[in-house]
């Protein structure tokens, strides 16, 4: 039995937590798992191919988990910059939940397949990784990893777009949209998306039938309510049965924050949020 | 006789005050813009902008009462940081942020309020109608 598998199985055991929020085998790759019982701590996996941030299944909207009673969570790096926006927005309590850090060096693009970390299987949002390290954590496993290879192409795409004339743009954002089929994958899979009642799920004011109308407002509000929360962990992207490219959207909005407002997601659950808070000397050269 | 639909939210304390102001200046502006009053600045959400073109409007103006001076303290200073990433979304997905104004009018700038809506009829009505966005309902599937 691994060093994981180890602190799970002690944790339930020693009755700390009541279910512990992994990874496990599936048919097509690994999946969550909420473990129970000490004896099954050893479904545990964890590896490249664990892409999902698990962090959303701590939000109170999430009723089924939450009743499984005080969890332990698996988080990467990455992950806990959702964990402290949860605690920065109120939506979970540090001391509610036990955090076990799993040291990453990437996950892959396509997790279905095992595969190593290498320039060309390496998952995007990986590249340009900034934790390498998780700090918002009570157990830390696993041994150092090298850095994940490359460099982020989201960026590299926003500046391309940013060069094309609007018509263009529009043009872009018609073709991708006018695939979206409005199944809102991308809100479940996310963390920050916690809202009791969900905008979208009103008649009003977003339009719910899934023409290039509706996609476009629905995303263009999914990314402003996003802005400042977004920690890009990429996971909207992954689940969209469409391929919409929607980090571009993320991104592009972070990029624009943190040009403006001097501000970056980070693992810091005291830090401010910059939508919801101002200074009085923000540029306002656009307004007359 | 007015030539293109641009709506405006303005917030009840300075804006609404404003154009109150320029009617009891007996200032003249073009009959394109409906007001839409709302409590502050702050109210304003993007979606509204969103709406207001899906539902025929061919501009948008949303004006507040300026820096220090909101009935609700920092109502405008939030709206403030809103639209400043929601204009640059809007110019990132290609929708032209000339159909869009910012301002920030007090109650006694009738004057403001009548040069910010004249400037605004002026830009939209040479951009012409928003059909490109409320038209996008067909069938676009496959």
């Amino acid at each position: 039995m691994g060093e994981l598998q180890e602190l799970a199985r002690k944790l339930l055991a020693d009755g700390a937590v009541k279910v512990v929020i992994g990874y496990e085998e599936g048919p097509r790759g690994v999946r969550p798992a909420f473990i129970t019982t000490p004896k099954d701590a050893d479904r545990l996996v964890f590896d490249e191919r664990c892409v999902h941030n698990l962090t959303m299944y701590l939000t109170p909207t999430r009723k089924h988990i939450a009743a499984l009673g005080k969890p332990a969570i698996i988080v990467k790096g990455c992950d806990t910059r959702s964990l402290a926006g949860l605690i920065r927005q109120s939506q979970v309590k540090r001391e509610n939940v036990v955090v076990i850090g799993a040291r990453c060096g990437g996950v892959l693009k396509d997790p279905s397949v095992k595969a190593a970390i290498a320039e060309d299987t390496v998952a995007d949002r990986c590249r340009g990784c900034t934790i390498r390290e998780p700090r918002l954590v009570d157990h830390l496993v696993g041994e150092p990893k090298p850095a994940p290879p490359g460099k982020s192409l989201v960026d590299q795409k926003i500046d391309e777009l940013d060069a094309m004339t609007p018509e263009q743009r529009l043009a872009f954002w018609h073709e991708q949209l006018s695939r979206c089929i409005r199944c809102h994958a991308c809100r479940e899979v996310c963390p920050n998306c916690f809202c009791v009642r969900c905008l979208a799920d009103k008649a009003e004011p977003l339009e719910s039938s899934a023409h290039l109308r509706g996609n476009m407002a629905w995303h263009m509000v999914r990314a402003m309510h996003q802005a400042g929360r977004c920690v890009d962990c990429g996971e909207c992207e992954r689940v969209c049965p469409a391929d919409i490219p929607l980090r571009l959207l993320n991104r592009k909005i972070a990029r624009v924050i943190e040009a403006r407002f001097g501000h970056r997601p980070d693992d810091d659950p005291e830090s401010t949020a910059p939508i919801g808070s101002f200074q009085p000397e923000d540029g306002q050269e656009f307004i007359r | 006789m007015a030539e293109t639909k641009i709506l405006a939210f303005v917030c009840n304390w300075c804006s609404y005050g404003g154009a109150d102001n320029a009617g009891g200046m007996r200032l003249k502006y073009p009959a394109d813009v409906r007001l839409v009053r709302v409590m502050c600045s702050g109210r304003i959400d993007p979606v509204f902008i969103i709406k207001a073109f899906e539902r025929g409007a061919d501009g948008v103006i949303v004006s507040g009462c300026h820096p220090g001076d909101c009935h609700y303290t920092a109502g405008n200073y939030h709206a403030r940081r809103r639209f400043a990433v929601f204009r640059e979304l809007m110019i990132f997905m290609g929708i032209d942020p000339r159909r869009v104004t910012f301002s920030w009018v007090s109650a006694s700038e009738g004057g403001k309020w009548r040069d910010v809506v004249s400037e605004t009829v002026e830009r939209v009505r040479a951009l012409g109608p928003f059909e490109g966005y409320r038209g996008l309902t067909g069938r676009q599937h496959g």
